[in-house]
């Protein structure tokens, strides 16, 4: 029988912890890990005002659309970029571009120039393996074109993969944490 | 409310004994009617409610009881094919006593279910499936969907391997409800990824209801009903254990459970039992598949006091698992799900490992049960049921920005039921049962997990009064009509995206349910309430000798769950935003099933011809909404919504054994069912593919029960299915390309082949031990399954050897 006392209390307890605790609200839950703003802002080496990139999604993963607004860019021109990722969910927001940089080695930006835009990049900032992250790059213009350019953030990717470190996203796999097309013009 | 449980712990707990005791009572047991000697008939001695003695009667009906006080005492005597009986009787010597017993609706019965016994709540007129202990133990190392599955009609909705769900007759989740010990399982069980949370070896016994047919347990079993059930308690002085050890090729591991039972004369019985698990990655033919290892551990504790008049039992039992989740499965966005289900094999393949990493599953369930029963002269037997559980369900995922030993789901679900029955079996050819059911449950979405809910935090309350009746119309009739009506309210919490409330019109339709507006999210207090009606009617008629037949028809009616209402974003699993909705309502299904039960050849062919139709009202479904495709700043993904429309499931389930001699039996099993959509006139998404089992066995009781079985499975393709196709743009060659993702096309139909065999061999007079050996898929066929939500990414399991062993002491 001297099992019985500690079952009982068991019992007991279960019994007193049934009575109702929390009556209040829930706290709000913000994603912590949505870019709901991605900005690409190049200045161009010879000298004028910075071009601004910009892609806003206020409302995450709501049904509301993203409100992008791409750029006019001066042909066979260079530019030095910087990519911001922010979660504006988050009051102030959150700079994403920094926790980027901190786990380096398992991300990575992808610009690609789709539909006819004059546009080559080139990584400037690599990680501790050397293998390019892309918060900083290069970009190039061509002659005057109109078309896209997509902008991807990778994490959990292989980097090693091949033409990966080259900025081909073909065979990079991983998981997608952003990605927009803005609209480019060149001329 | 604590009193009344403390009176009915210590009810019983005094015992006497006397000193006196060597005399002996003896006799025959026969049939009132006919005078023939009555086999298995159970008798049990009582005094002062304890069961002192217990026996059978041997093949000429005789029984023999030894070691009896003289006194008073009782004589509880009851046969599966009889009506029991109570006799007083007082001991003064070496006594004779003829016992007759008069057959009576378990006549019906014993044919009906060619001799199995009822689980409690199941009327006669019920049709019911069962897997037995020695079928159960075949699966001690998997899990309670792959055991179903030997049920034609069952079948399982995968995630990976390890994730299995039973569908019983084309339906699954919330529409199927799972009774373990006689508690209804509270395990979140919306969810296609929740497989149920118990541990298989703590049951004895496995009985499918395909329908709504067991009242007592709810009126919302669209689907049906699955209970496990542990072993009765032992009542009279003995000890006995039960160990299995199982290890597999395919994932390098096992399991061992353990059980131990301890019984004293008083009536006071106890079980220990144990299972530890643990599995590394499993492997398809060609390649292993990254991250599907798997631990669990589960441990069951009970202890009772079962008498005549009255007993009490509590239970405690604890459900711990990790479940890694293939890695090439988890994925970003459409141009991730479209890259992964174009490569012929999984994204990431590494080498073997036990090691489980991300995404993985951990969960954990506690249940305990108080229950109590009383048999009340001249009424029946009342009976009394407390039961908590608690379910803790964490999900991990690969984070971007956040450590990844944070969860990206964390939910915690209590709930507490409380049941009350009655059961009068003191009327002559009828038998009423009657009862009451409460429920209080609460989930609590832990905020930490720094994603917004996938569940809101809610309360839900719930009160039931069912009521039926069995009659005996003729000695070859049975009827029996059963109703019950639920109320369920559920009060939540929900933040909603302030984008989305208006998007979906809950703005207009919804505004007095706002609380506030917390930055772009809005706090809601829906408040739900819910009145659903169920009732059934079963006739078992006993045509001749040689047929049965069984009508069953069943109302049930099942409130959406909360994940039909409250979705609204992401489910990674299946990389695909759901969407809920706060305007579903009630489903309600009319399921009509005729099962014809035959015996033919003396006995040697066996046969059970089910064929069903369920008429769903209602039916919530998830289909693709207008919109086909959302895009987010993570890219594009597929939007489904769930909607109500009318459903039409019609099937048939066959099952035949045909006995060739005392050594070879054949065996076969046959499953077809269509499912449509009978408003949007399409077909129903993840119906089963007709199946057919056919098994050849040797059994040789003489050879140390040698028993050797090869079992072929043959799976038709599915080709009645919705086309929930849908175009994403992708880039290609740095140019935008329409695409077409066939998230629809079931694979093709496949063939398996496997073999298993057993062997026993008596080490003592009390030790027994078996065992096993078996291969799955012989020849290592690549296959996949439509039921299997990974059927994109991967092949199904490759060749497996399985070496069993149990030890029965």
């Amino acid at each position: 029988m001297k099992t019985f006392k500690p079952l009982l209390l068991i019992a007991l307890l279960i019994l007193a912890s049934c009575s109702d605790d929390d009556d209040g609200t829930p706290p709000v839950i913000n994603d912590e890990e949505v870019i709901t703003t991605l900005t690409v802002t190049l200045t161009p080496n010879g000298g004028g005002p910075d071009i601004v990139l910009t892609s806003r999604d206020l409302d995450g993963d709501g049904p509301g659309a993203a409100v992008i607004t791409g750029g006019t860019l001066a042909a066979n021109t260079t530019y030095t970029g910087v990519v911001q990722a922010l979660n504006e969910l988050e009051d102030p927001a959150e700079d994403i571009t920094e926790e980027v940089a901190e786990e380096d080695d398992e991300h990575q930006f992808f610009f690609q120039a789709i539909s006819g835009a004059n546009i080559t990049t080139m990584y400037t900032d690599f990680d501790g393996d050397g293998n390019p992250l892309g918060i900083n790059l290069t970009l190039t213009t061509g002659d005057a074109s109109n078309g896209t350019l997509r902008v991807t953030l990778r994490h959990l990717l292989d980097k090693n993969a091949a033409g990966v470190s080259e900025g081909d996203i073909t065979n990079a796999g991983g998981d997608t944490d952003v990605e927009v097309d803005y609209p480019i013009i060149i001329q | 409310m604590r009193s009344i449980i403390l009176i009915l712990l210590f009810i019983g707990t005094s015992t006497t004994y006397s000193q006196q005791c060597n005399f002996t009572l003896k006799g025959n047991i026969i049939d009132f009617h006919d005078g023939k000697p009555l086999v298995d008939a159970s008798i049990v001695v009582i005094k002062d409610g304890n069961i002192l003695k217990s026996t059978t009667s041997d093949s000429k009906g005789k029984y023999l009881i030894k070691g009896l006080c003289i006194g008073k005492v009782e004589l509880y005597v009851s046969h599966t094919e009889c009506n029991s009986k109570t006799i007083p009787l007082e001991i003064k010597g070496n006594t004779t006593r003829k016992i007759s017993l008069e057959h009576h609706l378990e006549n019906l019965n014993e044919i009906v279910i060619t001799g199995e016994k009822r689980e409690q709540g199941i009327s006669k007129a019920t049709s019911v499936q069962t897997l037995k202990t020695a079928d159960i133990e075949q699966f001690s190392d998997a899990s309670i969907g792959d055991a179903l599955k030997e049920i034609s009609g069952v079948s399982s909705l995968n995630t990976g391997s390890t994730i299995v769900k039973p569908i019983i007759q084309g339906l699954n989740s919330s529409r199927i409800l799972i009774i373990t010990n006689n508690v209804r399982l509270q395990d979140q069980e919306w969810g296609i990824e929740h497989a149920p949370n118990v541990d298989l070896n703590t049951a004895d016994r496995l009985t499918v209801i395909k329908g709504s047919g067991a009242l007592q347990y709810g009126g919302d079993a669209i689907g049906g009903v699955v209970l496990a059930k542990p072993k009765a308690l032992a009542t009279k002085d003995t000890v006995f254990g039960k160990t299995i050890l199982s290890g597999s090729s395919n994932g390098r591991g096992g399991s061992v459970s353990s059980s131990v039972d301890k019984g004293f004369n008083n009536g006071i019985g106890l079980r220990v039992q144990g299972t530890y698990k643990r599995f590394g990655d499993f492997r398809a033919p060609d390649y292993f598949l990254t991250n599907t290892g798997t631990e669990q551990k589960a441990a069951s504790f009970n202890f009772g006091i079962n008498k005549f008049l009255y007993g009490a039992e509590l239970y405690y039992s604890y459900y711990d698992t990790e479940i890694g989740i293939l890695q090439a499965a988890d994925l970003g966005n459409v141009t991730d799900l479209i890259r992964a289900i174009n490569s012929p094999v999984p994204e990431i393949i590494e080498d073997f490992s036990f090691d489980i990493g991300l995404p993985r599953q951990e969960v954990k369930h506690h249940l305990i049960k108080l229950n109590s029963y009383l048999r009340l002269k001249r009424l029946g037997k009342l009976g009394f049921q407390y039961s908590f559980q608690f379910n803790d369900r964490q999900e991990f995922d690969n984070r971007s920005f956040i450590d990844d030993d944070i969860p990206v789901v964390d939910l915690e679900l209590t709930t507490h039921n409380l049941d009350l029955l009655l059961e009068v079996n003191n009327l002559d050819n009828a038998k009423i049962s009657t009862g009451v059911s409460a429920i209080y449950q609460e989930n609590f979405a832990d905020p930490t997990t720094g994603v917004r809910r996938v569940i809101p935090d809610y309360e839900k309350y719930g009160l039931g009064v069912f009521g039926g009746i069995a009659h005996d119309v003729t000695d070859d009739l049975l009827i029996d009509i059963g109703a019950r009506v639920d109320y369920t309210r559920i009060d939540a919490q929900k933040f909603y995206r302030g984008t989305f409330f208006d998007d979906r019109g809950y703005n207009i339709d919804f505004a007095d349910i706002i609380v506030e507006q917390v930055g772009s999210q809005i706090l809601v207090n829906p408040v739900f309430d819910y009145t659903t009606f169920s009732a059934t009617l079963g006739l078992a008629y006993n045509i001749n000798e040689t047929l049965d037949l069984q009508l069953n028809y069943g109302l049930a009616s099942r409130p959406p769950n909360p994940s039909e209402l409250f979705s609204e974003g992401l489910n990674q699993a299946s990389v695909a935003f759901e969407l809920g909705d706060l305007r579903i309502e009630e489903e309600t299904s009319n399921k009509i099933a005729l099962t014809l039960k035959g015996s033919l050849f003396n006995g040697r062919l066996n046969f059970n011809v089910t064929p069903y139709i369920n008429l769903i009202n209602d039916y919530i479904v998830l289909q693709p909404s207008e919109d086909g495709v959302i895009t987010t700043s993570r890219g594009a993904f597929q939007e489904f919504e769930y909607i109500q429309n009318d459903a039409r499931l019609v099937g048939f389930d066959v099952d035949a054994t045909y006995d060739y001699n005392d050594y070879f039996q054949f065996k076969t099993s046959f499953s077809y069912l269509r499912g449509d959509d009978t408003e949007a006139e399409r077909p129903i998404i993840n119906i089963p593919p007709a199946n057919w089992f056919n098994t050849i066995s040797y059994n040789n009781k003489k050879l140390n029960n040698l028993s050797l079985q090869l079992k072929s499975e043959a799976v038709f393709e599915q080709t009645r299915f919705p086309d929930n196709n849908f175009i994403a743009r992708t880039v290609v060659n740095n140019e935008f390309v329409d695409e077409l993702v066939d998230v629809s096309t079931p694979p093709p139909g496949y063939h398996l082949l496997h073999f298993n065999s057993s062997i026993q061999f008596n080490l003592s007079k009390l030790t027994k031990l078996e065992l096993g050996f078996a291969v799955d898929n012989i020849f290592n066929t690549n296959y996949r399954q439509y039921l299997n939500r990974f059927r994109f990414f991967a092949d199904e399991l490759g060749r497996n050897f399985k070496l069993r062993i149990k030890l029965n002491y």
